[in-house]
C-alpha cells in the first residue's frame, strides 16, 4: 500500500501530523506527488470562489473560442472524477465560444447530478490544461436565458446549479471513466433516449438524439497526448486545514511521471460502478469520486452512525469512528480500505477551514469522495483507452 | 388537488387515508396523479408516463409493481392492500422523472433538497428525512438509485428498507 519512493520533506512532516491526529488507529498514506511536466498542473482544495466550499478540488482552465488566440483562463473549476465534460458558468465567461447547432436548431444540454442539475447551450472550444491541449471540444455553458429550462430538467427534484452560489465553483472539469457525458443512449432516438439533450428552434426546447461526436466530452480524452486517463496526487490530511496542495497529473504510464507503479486496477461495470464490502454485505454500486465531498455510505440505521440532523446529510459520530470496508473491481481485484469519519459539526466549526479528511454522511452503497484522494494517488483510466495497466473503464490506486 | 392529496397524507390515519384516497381519485383524469401516496391506478399512470413494461410481485403485506423503461431505468412501486402506493425505489443510468413519481410531495421534497447545505457548499448524496417523508438519492451521472417513503402510510409488518 505505502509507496516510499521520492518523497519530499513536505509530505513526511505532514505524516507525521497524520500519526499524531488519528490516535495510531491506522498507518499513515504515504505518496509520491508530481511536481513538473507538461501534463502535470496544480489543483487545489480550499473553499473556491464562495468561499464555503467543503472539499472542494479546483484547477485552473483555459478555453478558446477554436482555432484562434481569442481565449480566457477561469480559475477555480472543480475537478470531478465522477462525470465526464467541461462545464462552465456563463456568467464568468468573457470569450464568446460558438453555439453547436443540430438540424433543428441549437443544442442544449441538462445533466443531473446529486446536488442539482446544470442546462445550458452546448458551445465548442479549444481546452488547454496545463501543458496538454483539445481541439474543438464540445462544452456546456450553464445559464438559464439562452433557453428556457425544460419541464425534463426540473422534474429530476434538484435545483439549477447556474450560480456561483449554487454550484459553488465557476465550473465542472469532467475526467471520469467515460469519453462523454451520456454516452451512446443519448444517441438513440424514440423511448430509449434518456432526454439530456436538446434542440431549442424556438423558445420551446425539445428532446433530441445527439449524435456520440456532438455530446459534452471528456477533454482528457481529445487531448493530443496523455489521453488515456488522469491521476490525482494529494497529499494527506487528518485534521481540518485551509488548503491543501497537489498536481492533476494526465495520462497513464505515458510518461516517467505517471507509471502506474504499484497500484492495484480496479476495473468497473457498464454503470461505472464497482462493489465494496462492509461488515459481510457487499454494495455493487460503489464508486470513486473526487466531485463527491465525503465518505457517503449507507445509513445511519446499518452504520450505527448517528446523523447530524434529519436533513444535514452528514454524520455526527460523538468521537470518530475508525472504520474498513474492502473494494472490489469487476476484475475480482480486491483491497481493503481503513478510513476515519468525523463529527461533521466538530469539523466545521471554524470556518476558516476547507479540508476535511474524515467528512463523511448518509448515502446508498459507497461513494468514496474527497477525502478518499487524500495521501492516495487515484488514477481514472477512460472507456477504450488502452494503458499498461489494461483497457479502461478502471480506477487504479 | 395536490394540496388536499398531501394534506390527507399527512395528517389521515393509514386506512382512514386509504379510503379518503380511492374516493379522490375516481374523480381525477390520470395523468394528475402520481404513485407516491397515489392509490394503485397512479402505477398505471406511472407505466404509461415511463413507456414501461410491468411485472407485479406480491410480498406477505404489500404487492410490488415493478416498472421496466426502455431507457433501462427500474422503478418499484410500493402498494399496501388497502391499495395506497406507500413506497417508491429506482435505480439506472438516469433519474427519473420524480414530478410523476413523487406526485403530491414533490414541492416538499424539491424544498427540502434546497435547504441541505449547512452553509457549506458540497457535492453529496440527497437524504431527506422529514417526519412525512423519508427520500434518498445517490449515485453519479450514468448511474442513479434513489428511493422515498411516507412512513406513515408503511403497512403493518412491512420495513422500510425493503423499499430498494
Amino acid at each position: 500500500m505505502t509507496k516510499l519512493r521520492g518523497w519530499l520533506t513536505v509530505v513526511v512532516s505532514a505524516s507525521a501530523m497524520v500519526a499524531v491526529g488519528c490516535g495510531g488507529s491506522s498507518s499513515p498514506r504515504i505518496n509520491t506527488i508530481a511536481s513538473t511536466g507538461q501534463n502535470v498542473v496544480a489543483i487545489s482544495v480550499n473553499g473556491g470562489p464562495d468561499g464555503d466550499y467543503a472539499n472542494g478540488l479546483f484547477v485552473s482552465v483555459t478555453v478558446c473560442a477554436p482555432g484562434t488566440s481569442t481565449c480566457q483562463t477561469i480559475p477555480n473549476v472543480l475537478v470531478d472524477t465522477g462525470s465526464s465534460g467541461l462545464r462552465l458558468l456563463s456568467s464568468v465567461m468573457t470569450v464568446s465560444l460558438p453555439q453547436q447547432n443540430g438540424t433543428n436548431g441549437p443544442v442544449a444540454e441538462c445533466l443531473p447530478f446529486l446536488s442539482g442539475f446544470t442546462w445550458g447551450p452546448v458551445q465548442t472550444a479549444d481546452i488547454q490544461v496545463g501543458g496538454e491541449s483539445a481541439s474543438s471540444v464540445p462544452i456546456q455553458a450553464i445559464n438559464e436565458t439562452t433557453f428556457p429550462v425544460p419541464s425534463g430538467c426540473t422534474n429530476f427534484g434538484v435545483p439549477s446549479m447556474d450560480s456561483l452560489q449554487a454550484l459553488g465553483a465557476n465550473g465542472l472539469l469532467g475526467v471520469g471513466l467515460f469519453a462523454q457525458d451520456c454516452g451512446p443512449a443519448c444517441a438513440l432516438s424514440g423511448s430509449s433516449n434518456p432526454g439530456l439533450y436538446y434542440q431549442c428552434p424556438s423558445s420551446v426546447c425539445q428532446v433530441t438524439a445527439e449524435p456520440l461526436t456532438q455530446q459534452v466530452q471528456n477533454p482528457v480524452a481529445m487531448f493530443a497526448n496523455d489521453n488515456n486517463g488522469v491521476i490525482i496526487e494529494l497529499p494527506a490530511s487528518s485534521a481540518p486545514a485551509a488548503s491543501l496542495s497537489g498536481s492533476l497529473v494526465f495520462g497513464i504510464g505515458t510518461q516517467a511521471n505517471n507509471a502506474l507503479n504499484a497500484a492495484t486496477v480496479y476495473t468497473v461495470d457498464d454503470f461505472g460502478n464497482f462493489t465494496t464490502s462492509y461488515k459481510g454485505q457487499a454494495y455493487s454500486s460503489s464508486f470513486i469520486d473526487s466531485g463527491s465531498n465525503g465518505y457517503f455510505f449507507l445509513d445511519s440505521s446499518t452504520t450505527g452512525i448517528p446523523d447530524c440532523g434529519s436533513a444535514s446529510g452528514f454524520y455526527c459520530p460523538s468521537g470518530t469512528q475508525n472504520l474498513s470496508a474492502t473494494n472490489q473491481g469487476a476484475n475480482g481485484a480486491s483491497g481493503t480500505v481503513n478510513f476515519s469519519v468525523g463529527n461533521a459539526e466538530t469539523l466545521f466549526a471554524n470556518q476558516a477551514d476547507f479540508v476535511f479528511g474524515t467528512l463523511g454522511g448518509p448515502g446508498q452503497d459507497f461513494d468514496w469522495g474527497l477525502p478518499f484522494f487524500y495521501g492516495r494517488n487515484v488514477y481514472t483510466a477512460i472507456e477504450g483507452k488502452s494503458t499498461p495497466g489494461g483497457s479502461g473503464p478502471y480506477w487504479a490506486y | 388537488m395536490k394540496r388536499i392529496l398531501s394534506v390527507l397524507a399527512g395528517h389521515a390515519g393509514r386506512c382512514v387515508g386509504g379510503v379518503a384516497f380511492a374516493l379522490v381519485v375516481v374523480a381525477l383524469p390520470g395523468s394528475v396523479f402520481a404513485a407516491l401516496g397515489g392509490n394503485a391506478a397512479s402505477v398505471q399512470a406511472d407505466q404509461g408516463h415511463m413507456q414501461a413494461s410491468l411485472r407485479s410481485i406480491r410480498a406477505a403485506n404489500y404487492t410490488v409493481h415493478e416498472l421496466q423503461s426502455p431507457t433501462g431505468v427500474v422503478v418499484r412501486e410500493y402498494v399496501s392492500a388497502a391499495g395506497t402506493v406507500f413506497g417508491v425505489a429506482w435505480q439506472g443510468p438516469w433519474v427519473p422523472d420524480l414530478h410523476q413519481l413523487l406526485g403530491s410531495y414533490f414541492e416538499q421534497y424539491q424544498q427540502a433538497v434546497q435547504t441541505q447545505n449547512n452553509g457549506r457548499a458540497g457535492r453529496r448524496p440527497i437524504h431527506v428525512a422529514l417526519p412525512g417523508l423519508v427520500v434518498s438519492v445517490s449515485g453519479h451521472p450514468r448511474s442513479f438509485k434513489g428511493h422515498a417513503y411516507v412512513p406513515d402510510m408503511l403497512p403493518e409488518g412491512a420495513k422500510a428498507e425493503e423499499i430498494r
